[in-house]
């Protein structure tokens, strides 16, 4: 019998693989999206139909020149990605991609599942925060300050909103939160919370059109102004890996993870596949939101929300609770 | 908090207009592979003309260079002599320069020629990497005797010449065809003449 560690270790590598592999595609994927909405045919140069664009952009983040500021305190600034990397890719140990039954989609189901997944991300901020501040540049301290603000405005929605998940599945672990929805997908009955969800995860992954920490027309960059060549690229990576993260969650807490929809259970398709579909759709809303919506004031941002979404999420919690408490 | 809520249907308004685009025909021309036609009456590099003997049009008389607006052109003329006939006149240009980075290619140059000897091709891509280049004396601008006497002005092709390579089929983008089609100068003024020769015939008629 293989030892658990080795296990572990080459599910890790596997994984690391295919997110990184996601990452390259979901790049490429977004600007062939964004081109076609803007009616531009898109990345179409590199290999056949643009797929070897990944490739080349690679190439050349790895060539540039890797810049530190003097007034930068160098060691938190090369430090920074290392953060936002590792805490993106660490969410990935306990994402069930699978039924567990069997025990092979997911390196590790934790209890907590939910719990370790809010703690984790949060921690990602640290990376953009730090990058921005270490940089001793002034735009990226204003982007990092806005990281700051942003996180904490809307990781409270984002929280409310897993709460009325929680509430309904019972459980706290992503596998028996999925198995929940084997009848129904808590986006139904959770509708409100899902919508505070895809507003609150969009703006906790600083896309559009919250894109307030990058902001390129106010702040040239934002957080990673003064980034160049790999170290950028390491941000660029956890941005997606975000993105992915996000999406994942989506489909576990309210989209029904790996339950086939529309009653389609019969059709002899392994469950990751639908689990992947429902991710990739969430992607593409991501794209589709980023080609459509223009960027929202600063001050709108942070009116949103407070008056707008933390009162929803806490509604929804409220009438939620209600409503379980009385059916029992 | 009303006037946000009120904003959601704009919101997806603009979704579902993205969502349209995705699928609709995009104007791209994949221009390296792929080439727009250009006007009728476009005006690119320039060409020295031949005659059909294989003589210069050029008689160096430089009024091109005086019509100039940009002062791009520069002309030497020489005597022709007997044993070293360059043009058909007395005269040729021994020196012509034209500074295609000055140039704005309005084409007076070829309205002020009294011999059709400069005329504005239809080709463009004349990029470089160094500011000399962009200089064209007559070892570029001469047709060579090997390539026949040159377009005549009047008779300038509509669309791409063949070696610029394949057309883009545009249909809707730029409206060649129902904007620049009718206007091809070419056949107005062929059409023109002909019509001035009907004229004169048929007041020979009435003589």
């Amino acid at each position: 019998m293989v030892p658990d560690w080795v296990v572990i270790l080459i599910k890790s590598a596997i994984l690391l693989l295919v997110v990184v592999t996601t990452f390259a595609y979901a790049m490429l994927a977004e600007r062939k999206v964004l081109g076609w909405m803007q009616l531009r045919p898109g990345p179409n140069r590199v290999g056949p139909w643009g797929l070897l664009q990944p490739a080349a952009d690679a190439a050349k983040l790895i060539l540039k020149e890797d810049l530190t500021p003097r007034t930068a305190d160098p060691l938190i600034y090369r430090l920074a990605p290392f953060i936002s990397l590792l805490t993106a890719f660490s969410v990935y140990a306990i994402i069930p991609f699978g039924s567990s039954s069997s025990g092979t989609w997911a390196i590790g189901n934790v209890n907590a599942g939910i719990l370790f997944l809010m703690a984790i991300t949060s921690i990602g901020v640290y990376g953009i925060t730090l990058g921005g501040w270490a940089s001793g540049s002034k735009y990226p301290l204003l982007g990092s300050v806005r990281a700051t603000a942003q996180m904490i405005s809307y990781e409270l929605g984002m929280s409310l909103s897993f709460i009325g998940v929680l509430i309904l599945a019972g459980t706290t672990s992503l596998d028996g939160i999925v198995g929940a929805q084997a009848k129904w997908w808590f986006v139904a009955p959770q509708l409100v919370g899902f919508l505070v969800y895809v507003v609150t995860a969009v703006a906790e992954t600083n896309r559009v059109p919250f894109d307030l920490v990058e902001a390129e027309t106010e702040l040239v960059a934002g957080f990673h102004t003064e980034y160049s060549g790999l170290r950028f690229g390491l941000f660029f990576i956890a941005e997606y890996v975000n993105m992915l993260t996000v999406s994942c969650i989506a489909s576990l807490l309210f989209l029904g993870g790996w339950n086939a929809p529309f009653g389609l259970g019969a059709v002899p398709v392994p469950g990751v596949i639908w689990f992947v579909i429902k991710v990739a759709c969430f992607m593409f809303f991501y794209m589709w939101l980023r080609a459509t919506l223009p960027r929202f004031r600063y001050d709108r941002l942070m009116a949103f929300g407070w008056k707008v979404i933390l009162p929803i999420a806490t509604l929804n919690l409220i009438v939620t609770a209600i409503i379980v408490a009385f059916k029992g | 908090m009303r006037k946000q809520l009120y904003n959601v249907g704009a919101i997806l308004k603009g979704l579902s207009i993205t969502f349209k685009f995705m699928f609709a025909k995009r104007p791209t021309i994949e221009y390296p592979s792929v080439k727009k036609q250009h006007a009728p009456r476009f005006h690119g590099l320039h060409e020295l003309r031949r005659y059909a003997d294989g003589k210069e049009r050029c008689i160096g008389c430089e009024l091109c260079s005086s019509a100039c607006p940009a002062n791009a052109i520069t002309v030497i003329g020489a005597e022709n002599s007997a044993e070293d006939r360059v043009s058909p006149g007395e005269r040729h240009a021994a020196r012509y320069e034209i500074d295609e980075l000055r140039c704005i290619f309005c084409g007076m140059c070829e309205e002020a020629c009294p011999t059709d000897a400069i005329v504005l091709t239809p080709r463009f891509e004349m990029a470089d990497y160094r500011r000399g280049s962009f200089i064209y004396a007559k070892d570029r601008l001469l047709v060579p005797p090997e390539a026949g006497v040159g377009i005549a002005p009047d008779d300038r092709p509509n669309g791409i010449p063949s070696d610029l390579g394949r057309v883009a089929d545009i249909k809707s983008t730029t409206d060649v065809d129902r904007g620049y089609g009718a206007t091809h100068r070419g056949e107005i003024l062929k059409t023109q003449r002909r019509g001035l020769a009907a004229l004169r015939q048929a007041q020979d008629d009435t003589k």
